[in-house]
């Protein structure tokens, strides 16, 4: 069954403002830096290398550094928007996101262990995401009933596995001290690293996961009327409930494995969109991804430009006040 | 019986249901017919809820079986039987930001599943047509573009009618529908379903109030987990009864043509 026509058209307004703004907000980021473009600049240089150019002088600015740190951006920040938004819808709990079963802990894990022991820089995000699927994976293996994953058994279990991983962490961070800066750079999330290469490797986990996350929308939507319900009305429950917790893994566990872990994105952007969009996950997801995406890219650009100096700490430190905000606007209505 | 009479049933036969470990369904055989309005009555722990859970095929009977229009419920496929039974839930979750007519919808999705997962079919006029159907005889089409968030508890549970009906079911089973309802809204709500059993449907609803119980047609009174008694409210609310199940004394007399059971301390 397809969209009641409705919703789309409500919206539409408000979703055409929201691309314009992503699209501004790509434009801002590639020009800004230590080498100022203004917008006509880099709408230049993007269409000269679209058009198969010669890259020469700031055109090499934008294609080789610019740009590719954007587009993780964009892609990391729909991914963190669209699977936090998954998980508060699956779990019915709007404190959920997208660390919720262990994936941060885990890359974190995976991370530390590389950096620690000295192993190539190219080689630390491929231990960040295996170590992120494990840790997913064992979550799974002991909130396990039979064929069953109950939510509060799956939220207790990742609650257990991301403890348990954070102290080898630190132990271990406290036992290479030397290296301990770089971990922790790490584990704030940073966009630095990021070239064509990251990009094009957490891009097929990011539509496949995104994609299957806003394919179940609707599935979703009947969810939030409770397990009986949904199930009274035809949805099997359990495997959306699997199939769920696997996309959003997946594409999170790859999003943090290049990226370092960035807070609050995944949280928060699916509840702002909620507000104004609706609860419709046919809409709040898809609406989240651009949301996420815009999001991110500034607060890298706000990190790239001011002391702050790492994106996780820029949605950290305004992610928290806002989130706050945003219950106790809740709670007086 | 004709054949008729038999295939427009919801009937359950020697059926016994676990709930986890505890044997809360011992044995209970009951027939339910489209167009009357059942309720099951019975003290807390009577197996009321488990069995409505095993009449929907949500929960899989120990023993026994239950029968859908004369088939085996296990025999229907998930999509026609969505389509067939329709559940509302004792306290059924509305998510708070969504629109009313926007969760009615919902109840369209029954059944239209592939894989159980991806909608299969485009969204039609006669989708439209169920659900304003649906929003007008609850009185919910008036506020159908706001927020569940701002609707009272009463409302609330009319979008919930709502959103069964709209997947416009031959019957519809209520677990407690009256709970934490004031006494209009109660009155309301057992009004609804009068109505629509008197359309054609069949409704099965758990109910504590014995006053609401007696409105109506047929009642089904459980006491750990077996039939104590079933038939008409008349034959049903009887002082040895009441006693057997709540053990508690009561007296049972007539008002204004209803039934009204008024317990002694």
């Amino acid at each position: 069954m397809a969209l009641p026509a409705a919703p789309r058209s409500r919206h539409l307004g408000r979703t055409a403002a929201l691309v314009a703004l992503l699209l501004a907000v790509i434009v801002l980021a590639v020009g800004l830096g230590s080498v100022r473009l203004a917008p006509g600049e880099v709408l230049g240089a993007l269409w000269r290398g679209l058009s198969g150019a010669e890259l020469a002088g700031n055109d090499v600015i934008v294609w080789q550094i610019r740009l590719p740190r954007v587009v993780m951006g964009v892609v990391v920040g729909a991914c963190l928007a669209v699977c936090g938004g998954a998980f508060q819808g699956v779990f019915r709990n709007p404190l959920a996101d997208p660390y919720l079963l262990g994936v941060a802990s885990g890359a974190g894990l995976g991370a530390t262990v590389g950096i620690v022991a000295g192993w190539p820089r190219g080689s630390i995000p491929l231990a960040a995401l295996a170590a992120a699927l494990a840790a997913v994976t064992v979550t799974l293996a002991l909130a396990r009933e039979g064929r069953r994953f109950p939510p509060t058994r799956l939220i207790l279990a990742g609650v257990v596995v991301g403890s348990v991983l954070s102290a080898f962490t630190t132990f271990l961070i406290l036992r290479g001290e030397d290296r301990a800066r770089q971990v922790l750079a790490y584990t704030l999330g940073d966009l630095g690293f990021s070239g064509w290469r990251d990009v094009a490797t957490v891009l097929p986990y990011a539509v496949l996961g995104c994609g299957v996350l806003i394919g179940l929308g609707r599935a979703l939507d009947t969810l939030q009327l409770g397990d009986l319900t949904a199930r009274s009305l035809g949805v099997p429950v359990e495997r959306l409930r699997l199939l769920v917790v696997i996309a959003a893994s997946l594409a999170t566990a790859a999003a943090v494995a290049y990226v370092g872990i960035i807070g609050f994105v995944g949280l928060i952007v699916p509840h702002v969109v909620r507000l104004a969009w609706g609860a419709n996950h046919r809409v709040l997801l898809p609406v989240s991804a651009l949301l996420g995406g815009a999001l991110l890219v500034l607060a890298d650009l706000l990190a790239r430009t001011t002391p702050l100096s790492q994106v996780g700490v820029v949605t950290t430190l305004l992610g928290g006040p806002f989130f706050l905000w945003l219950l106790r606007r809740g709670r007086d209505e | 019986m004709s054949r008729e009479e038999r295939a427009d049933t919801l009937e359950a036969e020697a059926l016994h249901v676990r709930a986890g470990s505890f044997p809360a369904v011992r044995g209970v055989s009951a027939r339910f017919q489209a167009g009357q309005f059942a309720a099951v009555i019975g003290p807390n722990g009577a197996g009321k809820s488990t069995l409505l859970r095993a009449l929907l095929g949500l929960t899989r009977p120990e023993s026994g079986e239950v029968r859908l229009l004369g088939r085996p419920l296990r025999a229907w496929p998930r999509p026609e039987r969505a389509r067939t039974l329709a559940y509302l839930a004792q306290g059924e979750a509305l998510p708070p930001d969504a629109r009313v007519r926007d969760v009615v919808a919902l109840g369209r999705g029954a059944g239209a599943w592939k894989w159980g997962l991806i909608p299969t079919r485009p969204w039609t006029q006669a989708d439209e047509d169920a659900v304003t159907g649906a929003l007008t005889r609850t009185d919910t089409l008036r506020f159908e573009d706001r927020r569940v968030s701002e609707l009272s508890g009463g409302e609330r549970q009319r979008v919930s009618l709502a959103r069964a009906l709209a997947t416009q079911p031959r019957f519809l089973l209520l677990d407690e529908p009256t709970n934490h309802l004031d006494l209009a809204y109660q009155l309301d709500v057992i009004r609804h379903v009068r109505c629509e059993a008197a359309g054609g449907l069949g409704v099965v609803a758990v109910l504590h109030d014995l006053g609401l119980a007696a409105r109506a047609d047929r009642l089904l009174l459980l006491h750990q987990g077996r039939v104590l008694a079933q038939g008409t409210p008349e034959e049903v609310l009887t002082p040895p009864h009441l006693h057997a199940a709540y053990g508690l004394r009561a007296r049972v007399t007539r008002d204004a043509g209803r039934l009204l059971v008024i317990p002694e301390d």
